[in-house]
């Protein structure tokens, strides 16, 4: 019943994945992990200026529950990191897809998006788990 | 199949998120679990504690019964209504639970005690009880409510009757008292003020009801924990054991040495732990950003310990802990936080009291 707009692409990992244009993309985890993992406390970002390889642990979101690992659904160098979760990590649970977003990424190779699922896709793994 | 309390039906109207808490579907939370935890530090809020295990104890020799049966002296229970905090020890001096007692009439006592180790106890006490002749009689038949927090007992106070408002009126901390059909008693584990009521099931959800419209904020065991944390108390399971000396676990205060002559169960093993030195229970704080975790490794001077519980405390802002580590443990210590040893600061287990900041 969690909402999963059909705009993003998803990694199985639970991060959402918005086309910002010219290659760049912005991440963040879902309704439905955030739903998971709780309250946030602290969110760990990556740096401005890292590259990144597809599925490496870029960030932490530490919430009242656990400590998870956020991964890059895709590879390519981090151009921007949301400094508004430092002080409000809430964010993330209040608006997963809009002002809790974590990172922006450009991506090295824009035909690893395509192998991303899509919002039914993000959908029908959520429901086996 | 999970065990249900009373109140369940409640809890999903209110929006819980339920989880299994050693068999029983519980609310975790109702939305926000750090928004309940501030509604218990700066207003009021419940807790469905009903799946705790109410026993009845009767006969003649019961309070020389629990002189035996307890670390703690139910000797110093002088006034009826008292309560009192104790561990139940082992022949090894290990916790089997920690409990509170209510000294009612001389002839009748009631314990409360965890939930999760219900049959254990149950079994315990009936066995210890066989050379007292006294009955043990659990009354499952009551659901358990705490409400807890600075406005908790004016709240309460807006729907009781004028005689039950007469009896808790100036009750002290840590006292009992049977009112109409509620038991309400002046304890917590929260270590802000109010009430834990004991009501009976048919009228528990009416009675939740009340208190919602009455404005005390349903929370659930998420921030019941983090509550807890903060106010340095222990859960067992976590904190202590049937394997830890309550020694270990903060719990030294809990024992009554004195009459020398009082033979309680594990004396004698805690005598020698104590003549020996044991581990000790400690607070951490860590100010930097992250949170401490259960089962996380503390480096200290000459040794190692283990956080036995660990959060981010909503009212400090930042992550506190507490840590069984060598009795030689001084003022701080290293916490191994996914690989990297953090600096900590150890102090005493209590971090908020009455919603004050006492580290």
């Amino acid at each position: 019943m969690s909402n999963i707009p059909t705009e993003l692409k998803y990694a199985s990992s639970h991060e959402w994945l918005r086309s910002e244009g010219n290659g760049v993309y912005t991440v963040g985890i879902t309704e439905h992990a955030q739903d998971l993992l709780g309250d946030m406390v602290f969110v760990e970002l990556p740096e401005v200026g890292d590259s990144v390889a597809q599925g490496d642990d870029v960030a932490v979101a530490e919430s009242v529950k656990a400590a998870s690992d956020i991964y890059a659904p895709i590879a390519g160098e981090i151009l921007e990191v949301n400094e508004a979760l430092t002080d409000s990590p809430e964010l993330v649970n209040s608006a997963p897809y809009t002002d809790g977003w974590m990172f922006k990424i450009k991506a090295s190779d824009e035909a690893e998006v395509a192998g991303l699922l899509d919002a039914a896709g993000y959908k029908n793994a959520i429901d086996e788990e | 199949m999970a065990q249900q309390t009373v109140l369940y039906a409640k809890h999903l109207e209110a929006g819980a998120k339920v989880v299994d808490f050693n068999g029983w579907d519980m609310p975790l939370h109702y939305g926000s679990q750090i928004e309940e935890h501030h509604a218990v530090r700066q207003d009021a809020g419940m807790f469905d504690v009903s799946h705790m295990t109410i026993v009845d104890l009767k006969g003649t020799r019961t309070r020389e019964f629990l002189r035996f049966l307890l670390a703690n002296d139910v000797a110093k229970l002088t006034v009826p209504g008292k309560a009192l905090y104790s561990g139940m020890l082992n022949e090894a001096g290990g916790v089997i639970d920690d409990l509170i007692v209510y000294f009612l009439t001389e002839d009748f006592f009631r314990l409360v005690v965890n939930s999760a180790t219900r049959e254990k106890d149950l079994a315990w006490i009936n066995v210890q009880a066989k050379a007292f002749d006294v009955s043990v009689t659990e009354r499952p038949e009551f659901a358990m409510i705490a409400v807890q927090g600075p406005n908790a007992k004016a709240k309460v106070a807006t729907i009781l009757t004028a005689e039950q408002q007469a009896a808790v009126a100036g009750m002290k901390p840590f006292f009992g008292v049977q009112a109409g059909d509620l038991f309400i008693a002046t304890t917590g584990y929260t270590g802000e003020d109010g009430y834990e009521i004991s009501v009976p099931e048919a009228q528990a959800a009416d009675f939740w009801q009340q208190l919602l419209d009455a404005g005390v904020k349903p929370a659930g065991l998420g921030a019941r924990d983090t509550l807890r944390l903060e106010a340095g108390m222990n859960l067992y399971g976590q904190d202590m054991d049937e394997t830890v000396s309550p020694l270990a676990a903060n719990m030294g205060w809990t024992i009554a040495w004195e009459p020398s002559d009082r033979n309680f169960i594990g004396r004698a093993v805690l005598e020698q732990q104590k003549a020996a030195g044991t581990d000790k229970l400690v607070g951490l704080v860590m100010e930097q950003k992250g949170v401490l975790r259960h089962g996380q490794r503390v480096v200290v001077d000459g040794g190692e310990g283990e956080i036995t519980s660990g959060t981010f405390s909503p009212t400090l802002g930042y992550s506190i802990a507490m840590a069984r580590v060598p009795a030689s443990t001084g003022d701080s210590a290293e916490v191994d936080i996914r690989g990297k040893l953090v600096p900590v600061k150890v102090v005493k287990p209590s971090f908020v009291r009455m919603g004050k900041k006492v580290v």
